[in-house]
C-alpha cells in the first residue's frame, strides 16, 4: 500500500510496489484530498518500493503538478531506480519534476 | 481453394496461450504477470520481462478505460494471445469496444482523449518504445486488437539506448 505524510509543506507520498491504472485512481484521489485539505504547496513521490510503472505514473505525477503548480509549488521524485527515471525522461517529465536520490 | 504464399522470415509457432478475462482493472496487473510467466521458459532478462510487462499493462488498460470506457462490466471482455515462435514473442489484446477513429493520431505521444482520468498519451508510445514492433487495427463501434512483438533473448546492453 502508498501511504502519505504532511510534513510542513510538503505531501510525501510512499508509492507501492506496482504503479498501474488500477492504484493509480486511488493515489490520485488520496493525494488531492490532502492537497485540499492540509493545503500543501509540494509533493514528494517515493518510488523507493516500486518496481513497476506504466504511464498511469506519469498521469499522477502531471496531475498533481498541475494542481499544485499554479500556486507555485514543485514536484519532487525520490528513489527512483534506472528504469523509473528512464520512463520519466521519455515522457519529458525531467523539466517539471525535481528528480533526486 | 485458398492458396497463401507468405514469404515473411518468421519461425514456426513453438508455443501459445489464450485468454479472455472481464475488462475490469484487477486484471491488469493478472494479464501482465501472465504474459511474463508465459516467456519465462526464454530465460528473459530483468529488463526485457520489464518491458514486456509495461507493455501488456498498456495495451490493456487502453481496452478497459478507452474500449470499453471504463464501465469496469464483467460481461466487457477482453482477450489476450500471446504466441512463441522460437524466441520471438507476439503478443495480440483484443477489446470489442468503441474502437479508434484516428489511429495514426491516437498513436501520437501525448495524445488522450481522457486527460480528466488523469492519462498522460504516452500508452503507445511506450508500447512502441519497449517492443521491437507495433501494429494497430481498429474500427469505430467494432472494437481494437493491437499486436506487439519483441525478440527475447538479447543482450540488455544492446537494447538499451543511453
Ligand atoms: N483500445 C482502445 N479503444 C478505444 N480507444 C483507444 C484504445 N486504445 C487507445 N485509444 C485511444 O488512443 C488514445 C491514446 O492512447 P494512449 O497513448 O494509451 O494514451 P492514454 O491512454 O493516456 O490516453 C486514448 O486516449 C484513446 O482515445
Ligand atoms: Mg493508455
Amino acid at each position: 500500500m502508498e501511504d502519505f505524510k504532511v510534513i510542513d509543506n510538503y505531501l510525501m507520498i510512499r508509492l507501492p510496489n506496482e504503479i498501474d491504472h488500477h492504484k493509480s485512481v486511488d493515489i490520485s484521489s488520496k493525494a488531492d484530498r490532502y492537497i485540499m485539505s492540509q493545503k500543501v504547496g509540494n509533493v514528494v513521490f517515493d518510488f523507493e518500493r516500486t518496481t513497476f510503472m506504466d504511464s498511469s505514473g506519469i498521469g499522477i505525477i502531471l496531475g498533481r503538478y498541475k494542481k499544485i503548480s499554479c500556486f507555485g509549488g514543485k514536484v519532487y521524485a525520490v528513489n527512483a531506480d534506472g528504469r523509473i527515471r528512464r520512463i520519466l525522461m521519455m515522457s519529458g517529465l525531467q523539466d517539471i519534476v525535481e528528480i533526486m536520490d | 481453394m485458398i492458396e497463401i504464399v507468405d514469404k515473411r522470415d518468421v519461425a514456426a509457432i513453438t508455443n501459445k496461450m489464450q485468454i479472455e478475462f472481464a475488462a475490469v482493472s484487477d486484471n491488469e496487473s493478472f494479464a501482465r504477470m501472465a504474459a511474463a510467466a508465459f516467456i519465462t521458459p526464454l530465460n528473459p532478462t530483468m529488463e526485457e520481462l520489464s518491458d514486456v510487462k509495461t507493455a501488456v499493462s498498456e495495451a490493456v488498460t487502453n481496452a478497459i478505460i478507452h474500449g470499453y470506457e471504463n464501465r469496469n462490466d464483467v460481461n466487457d471482455i477482453v482477450m489476450m494471445n500471446c504466441v512463441l515462435r522460437g524466441d520471438v514473442l507476439e503478443v495480440e489484446i483484443i477489446d470489442q469496444g468503441v474502437g479508434i477513429e484516428n489511429v495514426k493520431e491516437a498513436m501520437e505521444p501525448l495524445y488522450t482523449t481522457r486527460p480528466d482520468m488523469d492519462r498522460s498519451g504516452m500508452g503507445f508510445a511506450f508500447m512502441e518504445a519497449f517492443m521491437d514492433n507495433l501494429e494497430v487495427h481498429s474500427d469505430v463501434d467494432c472494437g481494437t486488437a493491437v499486436k506487439m512483438y519483441k525478440k527475447i533473448g538479447i543482450s540488455p546492453w544492446i537494447g538499451s539506448e543511453e
